[in-house]
């Protein structure tokens, strides 16, 4: 009986992986113990985000905080708007204003890490491609008529789409498949994947601050678990040597 | 407990190690609830230092701005309120200031870091209505005092520097919270010199 | 001092005599194995629920404005607010999970049976309103996944003939579910349903101590008086309720071998539990969905949208009928079916241990089933897992039959006399 019950545990996992999306997603092999990395993606979420996506329920403060950057040095470089360093990180777009302008509201990011999934946001960020008859002349790959432009164009370029012949439903349809970079952005193919990385990280941490005191603290109770399991194995041991 | 007739001291022992352990596995436990009973970063937002502008602030004007949600005072005074502070000296609990109700700067004759500008919580210390500034009008509570604070809930009195008289139920001065002049016409509150904005 | 202090409440409420006829001199059989850690497990988890649950509300904000960012602020802004949440949020699955073990415990045993029965009726409340607890507490955060999930299971009673549709609007207070929906299933989440449950829960233990534990070997420890010799009985002393009317064998005092056993089981089961909430709270998306991260919105429904978990071996034989009131009784049904246990099984012999193969073979069939109810219900429909999810749900049920017909007739093995180790 026991095996069963293990055994319905060991299947748990494997139901989680049942819906996903269909283009593969890149891994990002996010690190949030990488405060470098970190801080440069705030550095980019600031510059080049929130212009018109939110953290409405993140603040400056904490964030500068967690992410190892002095509340003074923070205030002065990555606060754009005069906010004091105990506010949201909001921006002044109206959300009626957004939707005329981009055919919905640009939805708030605080939580997309856990909605999505850092690989999502990663591989997101890479698919950006040429295709002049979207409104802003860009389409994405994992995100199929994307309503906004391609923020990071002047890093990245504007990738041309890679196009494959795929079957699909018995019958043969071409598809973006991939990017190729068209070399005119400031950074380099391998730069850029590392600004991707270094926003998927940001936002994952962004996504659920607490991760990582969480598993700090999550290790000491454990291990204090396993001390007075011990004790009560024990105990227990003990008192049956009655019981015949 | 046990009412076996077995007793021996590995069982006395291990029911008191896993006693004292489970103890502190309880303790520990009770933390996170404590402590989420603490203010909240959005609670230490909203707390969070005041800036002040007294450029406009008349000799003899009282403004009051909300730090922590609680009235803290500005006042100008003017040289005939600094003038009676010597005179009833002997009528206050605590002439010096010797009770902890400042910091470090404003433990002195006008309590304040200038002498004309008193800044100070107006909350009674008795049980926390706020006094009313009693600007010329005072001399009928104290006499020979023209100005102070007269606190309406259980009458209450205090002089131009916060202080309190005696045979009122207020046991301490009023409390002066940290401050300090950002510029001359500027006052952060809530934040000493030095301390930064955070 | 301490024992006059004894003295003088037990003069005022029956402390020691409550203690002594319920915990030290109560008569546990002593074959307790591993699947009898699930009762004070699921103690456990509702003091859990309750406790931070009423840390939650202290920060919550129970309207449609203000719920999703409330839950945003317990979860950044207040001091642990993050571990509060996760011990509620996971104790909520932690305690399907040990009481659909504890479930399956009293059906291999036949628990349920003779003179069990209102026992296992109790139980079976204590499921409904858990179920119900557990639905009303799932809107409050209001996610995606809040809100349309409790669409879909609200509109389940418009299914219901005539007044479907009234009734529908009446548990909703709107035409959609709207802030008054919140508020109703706020109010019954934090006060009704628990105070429910507790008492249930009270008289759940009221009428197991009445009747006594069954045990592994499914054989009765109480015998009718005068037919046990002095030298089988237990050395330890049983409060004399017990004694009085029957003789006791191979039992034990509750307290201190079941209280020290059951220390190493809540030990045990806490290391599994926290291991949850500090390294993998979300659960891969089976304790909190990842719809659930964004904020409600009536105007966007999810792509997939699945109850949680524990609900969807119900929720697939719902999805496996074509027909929405059938389906609806169907679902019912599962759950009634359960409550009749009792009468339906018409067996002699109590435990798994001593009945026929078939019997076994049948409970089997049942657990497998269960599981891939649950899994086809938590996974995109497809053609293929129509089918399976329509075969289980004849399954699912046919353990029933099959146990009302076979149970009477049964080829047991011999009972032992007394408990076996």
């Amino acid at each position: 009986m026991k095996k069963l019950v293990i055994g319905l545990f060991a299947l748990l996992p494997t139901l989680s992986m049942a819906a996903g999306p269909s283009m593969p997603l890149q891994e990002a092999n996010i690190d949030l113990t990488d405060q470098a990395s970190l801080q440069r993606g705030a550095k980019l979420f600031m510059n080049y985000c929130l212009g018109c996506h939110q953290m409405q329920y993140q603040r400056y403060e904490r964030t500068f905080r967690d992410i190892g950057i002095p509340t003074d040095i923070g205030q002065e470089t990555l606060i754009f708007d005069g906010s004091k360093v105990g506010s949201h990180i909001t921006n002044a777009m109206e959300k009626d204003d957004a939707a005329k302008w981009f055919g919905a509201a640009p939805p708030d990011l605080t939580l997309i890490s856990r909605v999505k999934s850092p690989d999502y946001i990663y591989t997101y960020l890479k698919s950006f491609y040429k295709d002049e008859s979207r409104p802003f002349g860009v389409n994405n790959i994992v995100f199929p008529s994307v309503g906004m432009p391609h923020v990071l164009q002047e890093l990245q370029g504007l990738p041309n789409p890679v196009f494959e012949e795929v079957e699909e439903h018995g019958k043969t349809v071409k598809k973006v498949v991939a990017v190729e970079t068209d070399g005119q952005g400031e950074m380099s193919v391998d730069e850029y994947d590392h600004a991707a990385r270094d926003i998927a990280n940001f936002l994952a941490y962004v996504g659920e601050p607490s991760r990582l005191d969480s598993e700090s603290l999550g290790i000491k109770v454990i291990g204090f678990l396993f001390i007075l399991f011990i004790f009560a194995f024990l105990l227990k041991k003990e008192y049956w040597r009655d019981v015949h | 407990m046990s009412n076996a007739p077995v007793d021996n001291s590995r069982r006395r022992f291990l029911t008191i190690a896993t006693s004292v352990v489970g103890g502190v596995g309880a303790v520990g436990a009770a933390v996170p609830f404590i402590a989420s009973w603490n203010p909240s970063e959005r609670a230490k937002s909203a707390g969070a230092p005041v800036e002040v502008d007294i450029s406009k602030l008349e000799p003899g004007q009282l403004i009051r701005v909300e730090w922590r949600g609680k009235p803290v005072w500005v006042i100008s005074r003017t040289p005939e309120m600094l003038e009676q502070l010597k005179a009833h000296e002997d009528q206050l609990r605590d002439p010096q200031s010797d009770e902890p109700q400042q910091p470090g700067f404003a433990k002195n004759e006008f309590r304040s870091i200038k002498e004309t500008i008193f800044v100070a919580v107006g909350i009674c210390t008795h049980l926390g209505c706020s006094p009313s500034f009693l600007q010329g009008g005072f001399g009928e509570k104290v006499e020979g005092t023209d100005d102070g604070f007269f606190c309406p809930c259980h009458g209450s009195k205090f002089d131009m520097a916060g202080r309190v008289f005696q045979s009122v139920p207020a046991p301490l001065n009023l409390e002066i919270p940290p401050y300090y002049f950002i510029d001359d016409t500027t006052i952060l509150v809530g934040a000493e010199q030095g301390e930064g904005v955070a | 001092m301490f024992g006059n202090i004894i003295n003088w409440i037990d003069e005022r409420i029956p402390m020691t005599r409550v203690w002594n006829m319920h915990i030290a001199q109560y008569p546990a059989p002593k074959n307790f194995n591993f699947w009898y850690f699930f009762g004070s497990l699921a103690m456990l988890v509702l003091v859990n629920q309750i406790v931070t649950g009423i840390w939650l509300t202290m920060n919550f904000v129970p309207s449609a404005e203000g719920a999703f960012a409330s839950v945003e602020y317990i979860m950044r802004d207040v001091e642990y607010g993050w571990l509060l949440r996760y011990l509620h949020s996971t104790g909520a699955s932690a305690f399907f999970v040990v009481v659909y073990l504890h479930m399956f415990r009293g059906m291999i045993y036949g628990s349920y049976q003779k003179p069990r029965e209102l026992l296992w009726l109790f139980g079976m409340f204590i499921f409904l309103a858990l179920m119900a607890e557990a639905f009303m507490g799932y809107l409050l955060p209001w996610g995606q996944m809040s809100f349309w999930g409790a669409q879909v299971i609200i509109s389940l009673f418009g299914a219901i003939p005539v007044i479907g549709d009234d009734l529908t609007l009446w548990i909703r207070g709107d035409y959609v579910i709207s802030g008054a929906t919140l508020n109703r299933f706020f109010a019954l989440h934090v006060i009704a349903l628990p105070l429910v449950l507790v008492i249930l829960v009270f008289l759940h233990i009221v009428a197991l101590h009445e009747v006594g534990s069954n045990n592994p070997d499914g054989v009765e420890i109480k015998r009718k008086k005068g037919t046990v010799a002095e030298e089988d009985k237990p050395k330890f002393k049983f409060h004399e309720y017990y004694t009085n009317k029957k003789d006791i064998v191979d039992a034990i005092p509750f307290h201190p071998y079941y209280t020290v056993k059951d220390i190493v089981g809540v030990v045990g089961f806490l290391i599994l539990f926290c291991y949850v909430v500090f390294f993998a709270p979300a659960m891969g998306g089976f304790f909190l969905e990842a719809p659930n991260f964004e904020a409600a919105n009536p105007l966007k429904t999810p792509e997939h949208i699945f109850p949680v978990w524990y609900f969807t071996p119900f929720y697939a034989i719902l999805r496996a009928i074509p027909d929405k009131l059938m389906g609806v009784i169907a679902m019912g049904a599962s759950i009634v079916v359960l409550a009749l246990l009792p009468w339906i099984d018409r067996g002699k012999v109590k435990s798994i241990r001593y009945r026929c193969g078939f019997h076994k073979l049948n409970i089997a069939q049942f657990v497998v089933t269960f599981v891939i109810l649950g899994w086809v219900g938590a996974t995109p429909q497809t053609d293929f897992k129509t089918i399976l999810s329509q075969i289980c749900t004849v399954t699912y049920f046919m353990f029933f039959v099959l146990l009302f017909f076979y149970s009477k007739n049964e080829k047991t093995k011999p009972l032992p006399e007394r408990l076996t180790k």
